[in-house]
């Protein structure tokens, strides 16, 4: 058999359920951990933010929308199409972050249970976050959580794929839709989840993958007025401060950056922190 | 170089429009014309003669407009001349025009000259709501949109004209009184125009006796595609005697096509010199109702159609592209088609307007960027 050329595979930007080039056409080296040139990926722009925010609040009504159950079916099958391309996502996080083959594959399978124990919490998130409130009168009184809305997500730098997984599926699960800036040197597993997650029957929209400068994307998505809540997960604590600072103009929610051990159980923490508590007074025998 | 109306072109029209322009041979302005001294300053003066004595431009709801179109009566004489001169315009070259059009669309306008485009947009929308669902309320609402568009920012300009069904132009002139802002209505039976004349006629006096400034009237699309040019000549010549106000004065009349409806560039061609011959003061893509509505090669035909018109007669008219028109940068497009195409002379909301409902929250959201630095949503803006 003759010697045939391989294809190198052009990573993309994941916008509004496409896979869009950045609109300044620039795109940045991503090298392993030893410095070997691995691929380019796009350098997204301030507008492809810009646009990722059009894109996640279009889809907000209808994620937001849809059954606690059927949310839980799709995040579930996010973690199926991962489980099917764990080959893949193995060689590429052992490339991006320097792992051993056994421990990168480690990491892939956490992140797959991970999308399943998220999935789990889909009808559940409701029992320990809302309540139903004792009242001095013949009335119901009742709290239930509701998604806060647009997310703008600074993804861990360290964790490639089990950390942004780690703060995705929390945000998403509970009906909120998600901006994500992916890991700045470690960019390639994220844009590959991409591929996993527009075939789970997600809706376009509810998870936008940037890759890019975090320092020039978290500017402007932190003083967006459309985007409602922002996790800083991977920003540095000097920017940090002053992303927090920009957030405050439309009194957005915002998680700040904490040393967390990925491969830990999460806890409910990340889960509970994108939520807003709607209570109604339910007049009884009317 | 301009595509549409080339060098072929102008050969092949060379007994029609051209040469009843303003530079025909004509008795018109030989009366007129000065005598100049011998010698070198004469011989210019003999050469720029034509130019000095050129029709000035009058615009085409004014009282000199009526004397310009009677110029080419020859051609809208009977039946088989309109037809031999609508059917003598030149053919339009599709290739050339859509690409001239999607040329026209990539200009990148930037800081100082975005925010003067984004006002100059504002000031140019006929702020539109056609919905069997309009209530008084919902007019009123918009009408207030249309004074102050953002409540947060006095200094966004005041949108051109509310547009509206016949039966809520009273509402809206009520609403809009001391504003400046004229209340357009749709009439002749919008938006398919499936009604007898007399029926549009009194429809087009209805919503002129409620106060409506603008009327915007369908022409009837069966009669164009069947080639009846002349009865669709003359109900667009009815209509315009109906805009008149018994105190003086008109209504402003805009003719929509729906160039959706159309099948071909040619019969756009066809069709727009057909309104200006009849009177039109505007000329409007669509109705916002079908399927296709305003596109840019069409609404770049419709410009070059108006160029040529006034290069010829000297009458200005109007355009509206409406319909499918949402976002700043679509409106950016528009304008600078306008200005490559007629010049600035057109880029006043007397001569250019934008038919669009959602538009504006476009571009008051991109004028909050502008302003503040940061993007803004669609919290920001009202919802209707």
């Amino acid at each position: 058999m003759a010697d045939r050329l391989s294809v190198f595979k052009t990573y993309k930007l994941y916008v509004g359920g496409k896979f869009p080039r950045s609109e300044s056409g620039r795109v940045y080296e991503v090298t392993d951990s030893e410095g070997n040139w691995l691929a380019h990926a796009p350098l997204a722009s301030r507008k492809d933010a810009r646009d990722a925010v059009v894109a996640a609040r279009k889809a907000f009504g209808g994620w937001s929308g849809a059954t606690a159950y059927n949310r839980g079916q799709i995040l579930y099958r996010v973690a199926e199409m991962l489980q099917g391309r764990r080959a893949q996502f193995t060689a590429e996080v052992a490339a991006a972050e320097g792992l051993p083959e056994a421990e990168a594959a480690a990491q892939v399978d956490a992140a797959v249970d991970r999308w399943v124990w998220y999935a789990g919490w889909s009808d559940k998130v409701a029992q320990i976050a809302g309540s139903a409130n004792p009242v001095a009168g013949p009335y119901f009184n009742l709290s239930s959580p509701e998604p806060t809305g647009v997310v703008a997500v600074l993804a861990p730098q360290e964790s490639s794929l089990l950390g942004l997984v780690s703060v995705i599926a929390p945000a998403i699960v509970t009906g909120n839709t998600v901006v994500a800036v992916a890991s700045e040197r470690a960019p390639l597993p994220a844009l590959s989840l991409a591929e996993a997650l527009a075939t789970s029957d997600l809706p376009d929209g509810v998870v936008n993958l940037l890759s890019g400068r975090t320092a020039e994307l978290g500017a402007p998505l932190a003083a967006h007025q459309d985007v409602n809540a922002l996790d800083l997960a991977g920003a540095d604590a000097e920017s940090a401060a002053e992303l927090e600072a920009a957030a405050a103009d439309n009194l957005k929610r915002v998680r700040r950056p904490a040393p967390v051990d990925w491969s830990a159980d999460p806890g409910t923490g990340r889960l509970l922190s994108f939520l807003e508590t709607k209570t109604v007074w339910h007049p009884m025998g009317v | 170089m301009r595509y549409g109306i080339g060098r072929a072109d102008r050969r092949g029209r060379a007994d029609g429009a051209r040469a009843r322009g303003p530079y025909a041979r004509g008795a018109r302005h030989a009366p007129t014309r000065p005598t100049f001294p011998r010698g070198m300053t004469g011989c210019y003066a003999r050469r720029y003669a034509p130019l000095v004595t050129m029709p000035t431009t009058v615009p085409a709801y004014g009282k000199e407009a009526a004397g310009r179109l009677a110029s080419m009566a020859d051609v809208t004489a009977d039946d088989g001349a309109l037809r031999r001169f609508l059917h003598g315009l030149p053919g339009v070259d599709k290739v050339g025009l859509e690409a001239r059009a999607a040329a026209l669309g990539t200009r990148s306008v930037k800081t100082t000259a975005k925010a003067y485009a984004i006002d100059l947009a504002v000031s140019m929308i006929d702020l539109t709501t056609l919905e069997g669902a309009d209530t008084p309320g919902k007019v009123r609402a918009l009408c207030a949109k249309g004074i102050n568009p953002d409540p947060t920012d006095r200094t966004v300009p005041k949108v051109a004209a509310i547009c509206v069904y016949p039966d809520m132009v009273a509402t809206a002139k009520e609403a809009l009184a001391g504003s400046g802002i004229h209340v357009a209505s749709v009439a002749t039976a919008f938006p398919a125009g499936r009604a007898a004349l007399p029926v549009k006629l009194a429809d087009v006096r209805d919503a002129v006796a409620a106060g409506a400034d603008e009327i915007d009237m369908v022409i009837d699309r069966g009669a164009f595609l069947a080639g009846r040019y002349r009865s669709v000549f003359e109900e667009i010549k009815a209509v315009k005697e109906a805009c008149a106000r018994p105190a003086g004065g008109a209504a402003h009349l805009k003719v929509i096509f729906e160039t959706g409806e159309l099948q071909t560039y040619d019969n756009v061609r066809r069709v727009s010199w057909l309104a200006m011959l009849a009177g039109a003061d505007f000329i409007k893509t669509s109705t916002g109702k079908v399927s296709v509505n305003a596109t840019p090669p069409v609404t770049l035909l419709m410009l070059e159609a108006v160029r040529d018109f006034h290069e010829a007669t000297g009458v200005q008219v109007g355009v509206k592209p409406a319909g499918g028109i949402r976002t700043t940068k679509d409106a950016m497009k528009y304008l600078v088609m306008v200005n490559e195409t007629l010049g600035g002379r057109w880029l006043t909301p007397d001569w250019f307007r934008f038919g669009a409902s959602s538009l504006l929250n476009d571009l008051l959201m991109q004028r909050q960027k502008l302003s503040t630095g940061r993007y803004s949503g669609p919290d920001y803006v009202t919802v209707d």
